[in-house]
C-alpha cells in the first residue's frame, strides 16, 4: 500500500479540526464571524470529500489514499487513515450532513436565548472531524478514539442547548453509549494484541491468512464473544432494537442540529462499524449470528415503525421512525450477500439525509411555533405552501416512495434479504410489512401537520422561509432525487469493496458449511 | 419508421415538463394558460401515443425497447448481481394504455379548465394531473416490473394529493378528504406490499424483472404464423437505432417474421453487430459468467442459457422442463413458485385496482374534484391492476390456481360493489361503486384467461366511465350554480346587486364543490337534491344518457361489445374450457356471477337516470341548475361518441355484417403480438340475447320503481325500503355491507389501540422509565458499591470508581449549568471522560503485555 506525504484523506480529516482552532481565536461577540467561518470550514471540508470522491477509483476494492504513520509502536498503533468504498460515501454523506446543520442553526432561537454560539460552532466543528475520524481511522485504536470523542461535543450540544430535560437525555446519551464501547474496548484490545497490530486491514489479512486466530466453535465461542462486543456497541450506537432506548431522548431534547448531525451521521457509526469489523474480522460469527440479528432488526423495522405511530411530539415521532429505518439497514447488512450490503450503505446515506431532512422541518416548525406537538399544527401546507411541497417530498423520501432515494435502498435491502443465504423468505416478509407501517405513520405525521384546515389562530399567520432555509430543503430535495433516479453513482463507488467484504464472508461461510 | 420507438422517451417528459411548468410559475399564469399548458401537454402525449400506435401499424406490430437518452441505467450493481435499467416498451399492449391513458386524460385535462375554474389552486391542480399522467406513463411504458412499480406507487401519489386537493376546506369537510387520501395510499400500500413480494421472488427466481430483453418475442406462435397473415415486408435483422434521430435513445425492434424464440435468443446474444450505440447504451449487466454466485441462472433442457431471456419467456421454459427453483433452504417447482407470485401481484391489484378486500379507499376517493374522479378513479389508474395481470398473462395462464381465485374476487367484488351502488344517494359513489363493479368484471375476465375480453372492457369502460364522471361533475356544477341562482333570487331584496362579483365568488365556491358563502347543509350531489334535469342540461343528459346505456350493456354501446365477451368468454371456459376442473368452474362462476353483476348494473344506473334527470325538479336547486360551458361539454360529446362506436374496435365475426364494415376482432388482433393468451371467441346470439334481456330487465324493474311521481324527496327514503321485503337488504346496501365499520373493529381500532400501548406502555413506561431508570440506572450504582468494598481488584475497582466518577461530575454539572458555570463544569467532564478512558486502557494493556 503506498503511504504517501500528505493524502487527501488526512487534509479532508483535519480541515474541520483547523477550522475549530480558528474559531476558538475568534471573539464571542463576533458571531456573525463564528457562524461564517463554521460555514467555511464545513463547505471546505465538503469540498476536500468532493475532490477526494471525485478521485476515487471506484475499481478498486482496497484501501485509497491512504496514509500511515508510527504513533505508538510498541503496541502496534499507528496513524493509519485511508477510504474504501464503505467509507468513501459516508465520508461524503458526513461532510454533506454538517453545513446542513451549521445553516439550519443560522437562525436558531436557543442559540440567541442561551449564547455561547462560539462553543457551539467549536462543537459542530470538533464532532465533524470526529465523525470523518471514525469512518477514515483504518487502525482499531484511532478508531475507538474517534468513536468516543464524538460523544463529547454531542453530549454538550444536548446539554447546552437543548430543551427542558437536556441534562437528563445527555447523561443517559452518554452513559449508554459508554457502556457499550467498554465492551467493544475489551474485544478490540484482545483482537489488537492478538493479532500484533491494530491495523484493520493487517488484522483482516491475518483472519483470512488463519481463520483459527479468534476460534470459532459455534454460537458462544471466543469468536463469537468478540464479535458481540462489538455488536452491542454498534447495535446501541446503532440504535438496534431493544438498544433505542436513548434515541427518542436525545432527538426531542438535541438541539435541531444535533438531531440533525446525530440521525445523519451518528448513528451510522454503529452500522459502519458492523460493516467494516464484524464482517471483516470475525466472519464465521457473522453468520453464525445473522439470523439473530436478523430478527432484531425486523423486530426493530416494524416496532419502531408501531411505536411512531402513536407519538404524539413530532420530534419522537421521527426519532423512533429512525429506529425502524436503521433495522432496515442491520438488516441489509446481515444478509450478507452484495445486494443487502450495497442496499444497506446507500441506506445509510439515504436515512441521514432524508430523516437529517425530517429533523430539520421539525427544527423550522419549532423556530416559528414554539412547540413539538402534533396537535399544534394543521394545515401548514396553505399557510406555508412551498414548504409544504417540499417537507411533501422528504416525507415521500422517508416512507419509500420509488424514484425518491428511500425506496432504492429498501428495494435492494429488501431484495437482499429475501435472496440472503441467512436469512430468506420470511424475514423478507416481515420487514415489508414495515413498508406498509412506513406510510400509516408518515401519512399520519403529514397530515397532522400540513393538511385540514388552518383552525389555531397561531398558525394563520407564519414566518415564510428564509433564503437560507429554502435553499437547504431544495438542496435535499434534488439529492434525493437523484439517489432516486440514478443511484449508480453511489452503488459504483461502494460496488468493489462490497463485493470483496461478501466474498471473504461466503468464502468462510462455506467452510462452516463445510466443517 | 424505425426511429419511431424512441418517441416513447417523449410521450413520458412532455408531462413532465408539463408538470413542471405548472408547479414553479403557474401561479403566475392565470387560468387560461394554466390550463392551456396542462392540456397542451396531454394532447401532445395523446399526438406521440398516436405516432407509435401508427408505428406499430407500420411495422408489423414489432415490439421494440427503447433505452432513454442519458438516462439509461437505474439501479445496477457489479458483477450483474442486479440490473434493472429504465427501460421502456412499446408493443400493442402499452400502447394501447398509453393511447387510453392520454386520451381519455387529454380530455378531462379541457374539462377541467372549465371545473376548476376559480379555484384558488388550479395552476396546482394542473400540475398534478400532469404529473399524475407522467406516473402513469411510466407504469405503462416500463420494461421491468420495477419501473410498472415506480408508476404503480407515483401515481398512488398522485391520487393523494388529488383526493386531498382540498385539503384545507372549512368545517371539517378539508380534514375528511386529507383522511381520505390518507386511507387511500394505505391501502394502496397494502397491495404494494404484494407486489413487492411478487417482484423479490421473480427476482429469485429468474434473475431479472424485464418483461422482455430486447429482441425478444413476446408471441412465439404469432410470430410463427407470419404475424397475422400480412406479409413480411421487414428486414430479418433486429434492428437497433444509432441515436441519431430527433431523439437519440438507442431502440431496439424486434421483428416478428417466422422467428423462433431460439433465435430470438441467439439473435439477441450476438446482437451486438451494427448495433454499438444499444449495447453501449443498454449495459444490460451482461453476465460475466465467472462470478455469478447469488443469481440464479437457469440452462434449460435443450442447454441454452435462458438469462437472455425476459421473466415470461424464462417462466415458459421452467415449465417446459418442470424446473425446480433453488431457494437455498428449500426447493419449489416452478409451477408453486407462479402460483405464490400471481397471488401476492393479485393483492397488488386488488390494492390499486380496488377489489375485494381492499376496494373499501375507492368510495372514498370521490372526495377529489370530479376531473380527478373521472381520470384516476375510473378510466386510468385503477385500471393499472388490470393491466398488470394481462402483462403477466403468461404466469396466470400457467397458474391455475391463483386465476381462479382472480375470477371469485373479480366476482364477488363486481357483485357486492353493483349491490351496494343499488343503495347509494351520492351520485358521484354510484358510481364509485359502479366502477368497482366493472373492475371486477374485468379481473374476473382476466382470471378465466379471456385477457383481450378484459383489455377491451378496460378500453370502453374507460371511455363511458370518464363519460359518466364528467357528466356527474357537470351535473353537480349544475345543482350547485341553481343552489346559488336560487338563493340570490331570494335574498335580492336585501341589497345584494353586486352580480358579476357575486358570480365569481359562486364560481370558486362551486368548484370547491361546497358553499362557503351560505353556510347550509345543502348537499349538491345527493340524488334526492335533483330530478328533472334532463330539460334544463340537454347536453349533460343525452351524453349521460349514452354512458348509462353504454354501461348497462344495451345494443350497439361500447359496453355492450366488450361485456358480452367477457360473458362469452366465461360460457366457452365453463363448458369447453380443457385445463381441469377448477378451470371449467371459474368459468362457470363467471358467466353466472357476472350475469346477475350486469342485471345490477342495468338497474342502479336507470335507478340514477330516474332520479337526477327525469320526473320534477325536487329542490330549487335541481329548478335552476343550468347547463355547464363549452370546456366542459366539448369532451362530454367526444367521450359520448366513443361509448357509441368504441365497442366496434373489437366486433365480433359474424353479426349482423358489422365485421364488413368495422372488421373483425381487430383489437383482440392487436393486442396478439405482445398477449401470448388472447382470446378470439366468436359471437354467440342465445348469449348476447340473454345477457341484453337481463339488462332490458334490470331496467324495467329500475322503471317501475323509481319512475315519475314515486322518486324520493329528501325527506322520504328509498322505494324499496319502504317495501317490506326489502327493506333489510336495501339497508345493508345503503351501510355499504358495513365493510369499513368492519375493518375498523378488526384492523383499525386494534391497531391504534396496540400502537398506543406499545408507544406508552411497553416502551415508555416499561422499557424506557422502569429499565432503564430504574433498575439499570440505581442497579448499576447498587452493585457498584457493593463490588468496591470486598472486590478491590485492578480493573473492576477502576470501572466502578469511573462510573462513579462520571455520575458525580455530571450531577455536579447538572447543577453547575443552573448556576451558570457551565465551562468550568464542560472542561471538568472532558477531564473526566478523558480519565476514564486512560483509567480503563491502562490496566487492560499492563495486563496483556
Amino acid at each position: 500500500m503506498p503511504e504517501s506525504a500528505i493524502s487527501i484523506t488526512t487534509i479532508t480529516l483535519f480541515i474541520p479540526l483547523v477550522s475549530m482552532f480558528i474559531l476558538l481565536f475568534l471573539k464571542e461577540e463576533q458571531a456573525q464571524f463564528i457562524r461564517i467561518g463554521a460555514l467555511a470550514g464545513s463547505l471546505l471540508t465538503l469540498g476536500a470529500a468532493v475532490v477526494m470522491w471525485a478521485g476515487f477509483d471506484i475499481t478498486n476494492p482496497n484501501l485509497q489514499f491512504v496514509q500511515r504513520g508510527e504513533w505508538i509502536p510498541t503496541y502496534g498503533i499507528s496513524y493509519y487513515v485511508g477510504v474504501d468504498g464503505l467509507s468513501m460515501i459516508l465520508v461524503v454523506l458526513t461532510a454533506f450532513i454538517v453545513p446542513v446543520a451549521i445553516l439550519a442553526s443560522w437562525h436558531m432561537h436557543v442559540l440567541e436565548e442561551r449564547g455561547r454560539q462560539k462553543l457551539y460552532y467549536i462543537f459542530i466543528m470538533l464532532l465533524e472531524f470526529a465523525m470523518i475520524g471514525s469512518f477514515v481511522a483504518q487502525d482499531l485504536f484511532l478508531f475507538y478514539i474517534f468513536f468516543e470523542v464524538t460523544l463529547v461535543p454531542m453530549y454538550f450540544m444536548i446539554g447546552i442547548w437543548g430543551a427542558e430535560q437536556r441534562v437528563y437525555a445527555a447523561i443517559k446519551f452518554f452513559l449508554y453509549t459508554i457502556a457499550g464501547s467498554i465492551l467493544m474496548l475489551l474485544a478490540l484490545l484482545y483482537v489488537g494484541i492478538n493479532a500484533g497490530t491494530f491495523a484493520v486491514p493487517e488484522i483482516t489479512a491475518a483472519v483470512r491468512a488463519n481463520p483459527a486466530l479468534f476460534p470459532f466453535a459455534g454460537m458462544f465461542s471466543t469468536q463469537s464473544f468478540l464479535f458481540l462486543g462489538f455488536l452491542i456497541a454498534f447495535a446501541i450506537k446503532t440504535p438496534m432494537f431493544p438498544f433505542h432506548s436513548w434515541l427518542p431522548d436525545a432527538h426531542v431534547q438535541a438541539p435541531t442540529a444535533g438531531s440533525i448531525i446525530l440521525a445523519g451521521v451518528l448513528l451510522k457509526l454503529g452500522t459502519y462499524g458492523m460493516a467494516r469489523f464484524c464482517f471483516q474480522f470475525f466472519p464465521e460469527a457473522s453468520v453464525a449470528w445473522a439470523p439473530t440479528v436478523g430478527v432484531l432488526a425486523v423486530i426493530g423495522i416494524l416496532y419502531g415503525a408501531w411505536v411512531s405511530y402513536a407519538q404524539t411530539d413530532v420530534k419522537k415521532l421521527v426519532a423512533y421512525s429512525s429506529v425502524s429505518h436503521m433495522g432496515f439497514v442491520v438488516l441489509g447488512l446481515f444478509a450478507l450477500n452484495a445486494q443487502g450490503i450495497n442496499g444497506a450503505i446507500l441506506q445509510m446515506v439515504n436515512h441521514g439525509i432524508s430523516t437529517g431532512g425530517l429533523f430539520l422541518l421539525v427544527g423550522m416548525l419549532y423556530e416559528r411555533r414554539h412547540t413539538k406537538a402534533l396537535d399544534a399544527f394543521g394545515g401548514i401546507w396553505k399557510v406555508m405552501p412551498l414548504f409544504g411541497g417540499l417537507s411533501l417530498v422528504i416525507t415521500l423520501s422517508s416512507m419509500g416512495l420509488p424514484g425518491l432515494n428511500g425506496f432504492v435502498g429498501e428495494f435492494t435491502i429488501l431484495l437482499g434479504t429475501f435472496g440472503s443465504e441467512y436469512l430468506g423468505f420470511f424475514f423478507a416478509l416481515f420487514a415489508t410489512l414495515g413498508v406498509i407501517l412506513a406510510a400509516v405513520y408518515s401519512l399520519y405525521m403529514y397530515q397532522k401537520v400540513f393538511m385540514g384546515e388552518v383552525v389555531k389562530e397561531e398558525n394563520k399567520h407564519l414566518e415564510p422561509l428564509h433564503w437560507q432555509e429554502t435553499l437547504l430543503l431544495v438542496v435535499i430535495v434534488i439529492v434525493i432525487i437523484w439517489i432516486g433516479v440514478y443511484p449508480s453513482t453511489f452503488f459504483g463507488s461502494m460496488d468493489a469493496s462490497v463485493n470483496q467484504l461478501v466474498q471473504q464472508v461466503s468464502a468462510v461461510a462455506q467452510s462452516i458449511v463445510s466443517r | 419508421m424505425e426511429n419511431y420507438p424512441g418517441l416513447v422517451t417523449a410521450i413520458i417528459i412532455i408531462p413532465l415538463v408539463g408538470f413542471l411548468i405548472n408547479m414553479f410559475w403557474g401561479y403566475r399564469f392565470g387560468e387560461k394558460i394554466s390550463g392551456a399548458i396542462g392540456s397542451v401537454a396531454a394532447l401532445l402525449s395523446f399526438g406521440v401515443a398516436i405516432l407509435l400506435y401508427i408505428y406499430l401499424l407500420n411495422s408489423n406490430f414489432a415490439a421494440a425497447v427503447v433505452n432513454p437518452p442519458i438516462l439509461d441505467r437505474w439501479i445496477e450493481m457489479a458483477n450483474g448481481t442486479l440490473s434493472i435499467p429504465w427501460q421502456m416498451r412499446v408493443d400493442t399492449l402499452s400502447v394501447t394504455m398509453m393511447l387510453v391513458v392520454t386520451g381519455i386524460g387529454s380530455m378531462i385535462h379541457i374539462y377541467a379548465i372549465g371545473y376548476m375554474h376559480g379555484d384558488p389552486r388550479f395552476s396546482r391542480f394542473f400540475s398534478y394531473l400532469n404529473l399524475f399522467l407522467f406516473f402513469m406513463l411510466i407504469l405503462v411504458t416500463g420494461n421491468n416490473f420495477l419501473m410498472m412499480f415506480v408508476g404503480w406507487e407515483g401515481v398512488g401519489v398522485c391520487s393523494f394529493l388529488l383526493i386531498g386537493f382540498w385539503f384545507d376546506k372549512t368545517n371539517g369537510v378539508g380534514w375528511k378528504n386529507s383522511l381520505a387520501a390518507r386511507k387511500a395510499m394505505i391501502l394502496n400500500r397494502v397491495g404494494d406490499f404484494g407486489l413487492l413480494m411478487a417482484i423479490f421472488l421473480m427476482f429469485w427466481t429468474f434473475g431479472t424483472l424485464d418483461y422482455f430483453r430486447p429482441g425478444e418475442i413476446a408471441n412465439v406462435e404469432w410470430a410463427a404464423g407470419g404475424g397475422h397473415g400480412e406479409e413480411a415486408g421487414h428486414g430479418e435483422e433486429g434492428a437497433a437505432e444509432e441515436g441519431h434521430g430527433a431523439i437519440p435513445a438507442s431502440v431496439t425492434v424486434a421483428m416478428a417474421e417466422g422467428r423462433s424464440r431460439q433465435q430470438a435468443v441467439q439473435q439477441d446474444g450476438h446482437g451486438g453487430e451494427g448495433e454499438a450505440a444499444a449495447a453501449e447504451g443498454e449495459a444490460h449487466g451482461e453476465t460475466d459468467g465467472h462470478s455469478e454466485p447469488a443469481l440464479p441462472v437457469y440452462t434449460d433442457n435443450n442447454h441454452i442459457e435462458t438469462s437472455q431471456l425476459g421473466v415470461f419467456g424464462q417462466a415458459e421454459r421452467m415449465l417446459e422442463d418442470h424446473h425446480e427453483v433453488d431457494f437455498g433452504p428449500f426447493n419449489l417447482p416452478i409451477e408453486t413458485v407462479l402460483v405464490i407470485i400471481t397471488l401476492f401481484m393479485l393483492l397488488g391489484a386488488a390494492g390499486k385496482s380496488a377489489q375485494i378486500p381492499l376496494f373499501v379507499w375507492l368510495p372514498d376517493a370521490m372526495a377529489g374534484p370530479t376531473p380527478v374522479s373521472a381520470l384516476i378513479h375510473a378510466a386510468t389508474m385503477v385500471t393499472a391492476g388490470v393491466y398488470m395481470i394481462v402483462r403477466s398473462n403468461v404466469f396466470f395462464y400457467e397458474a391455475q390456481l391463483s386465476s381462479f381465485v382472480v375470477t371469485v374476487i373479480g366476482v364477488s367484488t363486481a357483485l357486492a360493489a353493483g349491490y351496494m351502488a343499488m343503495g347509494q344517494w351520492d351520485i358521484k359513489r354510484v358510481l364509485a361503486y359502479s366502477t368497482i363493479s366493472q373492475l371486477g368484471f374485468m379481473i374476473a375476465a382476466a382470471g378465466i384467461g379471456a385477457y383481450a375480453a378484459a383489455m377491451f372492457h378496460l378500453v370502453t369502460h374507460a371511455f363511458f366511465k370518464a363519460l359518466l364522471f364528467l357528466g356527474s361533475g357537470s351535473v353537480i356544477h349544475g345543482v350547485e350554480h341553481g343552489h346559488h341562482l336560487a338563493h340570490e333570487r331570494h335574498s335580492h331584496g336585501h341589497g345584494h346587486d353586486d352580480h358579476g362579483h357575486d358570480a365569481h365568488a359562486h364560481d370558486a365556491a362551486a368548484a370547491h364543490g361546497d358553499d362557503h358563502a351560505h353556510h347550509d347543509d345543502f348537499d349538491p350531489q345527493d340524488m334526492r337534491n335533483m330530478g328533472g334535469l334532463a330539460e334544463r342540461m340537454p347536453i349533460t343528459f343525452i351524453t349521460y344518457m349514452i354512458g348509462t346505456l353504454a354501461l348497462a350493456g344495451i345494443f350497439p354501446f361500447a359496453g355492450f361489445w366488450s361485456k358480452d365477451e367477457i360473458l362469452l368468454d366465461g360460457y366457452l371456459v365453463g363448458f369447453f374450457g380443457d385445463k381441469g376442473p377448477l378451470y371449467n368452474l371459474g368459468g362457470f362462476i363467471a358467466l353466472g356471477g357476472l350475469l346477475i353483476a350486469a342485471g345490477f348494473t342495468a338497474f342502479y344506473m336507470w335507478r340514477q337516470i330516474q332520479m337526477v334527470f327525469f320526473g320534477q325538479a325536487r329542490t330549487e336547486a335541481a329548478h335552476h341548475a343550468p347547463e355547464s360551458n363549452a370546456f366542459m361539454c366539448i369532451p362530454l360529446i367526444v367521450l359520448a361518441v366513443l361509448s357509441v362506436f368504441g365497442g366496434f374496435f373489437n366486433t365480433p365475426s359474424n353479426v349482423l355484417g358489422l365485421d364488413n364494415i368495422f372488421g373483425a376482432h381487430l383489437f383482440t388482433s392487436f393486442l396478439e403480438p405482445s398477449v401470448l393468451h388472447a382470446h378470439v371467441a366468436d359471437f354467440n346470439p342465445f348469449l348476447a340475447i340473454a345477457a341484453l334481456a337481463v339488462a332490458i330487465g334490470a331496467i324495467m324493474l329500475a322503471h317501475r320503481i323509481y319512475a315519475g311521481s314515486k322518486a324520493v324527496t329528501a325527506s322520504n327514503t328509498d322505494p324499496l325500503y319502504e317495501n317490506g321485503g326489502t327493506r333489510r337488504l336495501w339497508a345493508f346496501a345503503n351501510a355499504r355491507m358495513y365493510w369499513d365499520q368492519f375493518y375498523g373493529a378488526l384492523l383499525e381500532q386494534p391497531f391504534n389501540r396496540s400502537s398506543k400501548f406499545l408507544a406508552d406502555k411497553l416502551d415508555w413506561a416499561f422499557w424506557h422509565d422502569y429499565i432503564h431508570d430504574t433498575v439499570i440506572f440505581k442497579g448499576f450504582n447498587a452493585i457498584g458499591q457493593l463490588l468496591s468494598k470486598p472486590v478491590d481488584v485492578g480493573i473492576i475497582d477502576g470501572i466502578v470508581n469511573a462510573v462513579g466518577a462520571v455520575v458525580r461530575w455530571i450531577a455536579q454539572w447538572g447543577r453547575g449549568l443552573q448556576t451558570g458555570y457551565v465551562r468550568t463544569y464542560a472542561v471538568t467532564l472532558l477531564l473526566g471522560v478523558v480519565l476514564v478512558i486512560v483509567l480503563l486502557i491502562l490496566p487492560a494493556l499492563t495486563q496483556a503485555r
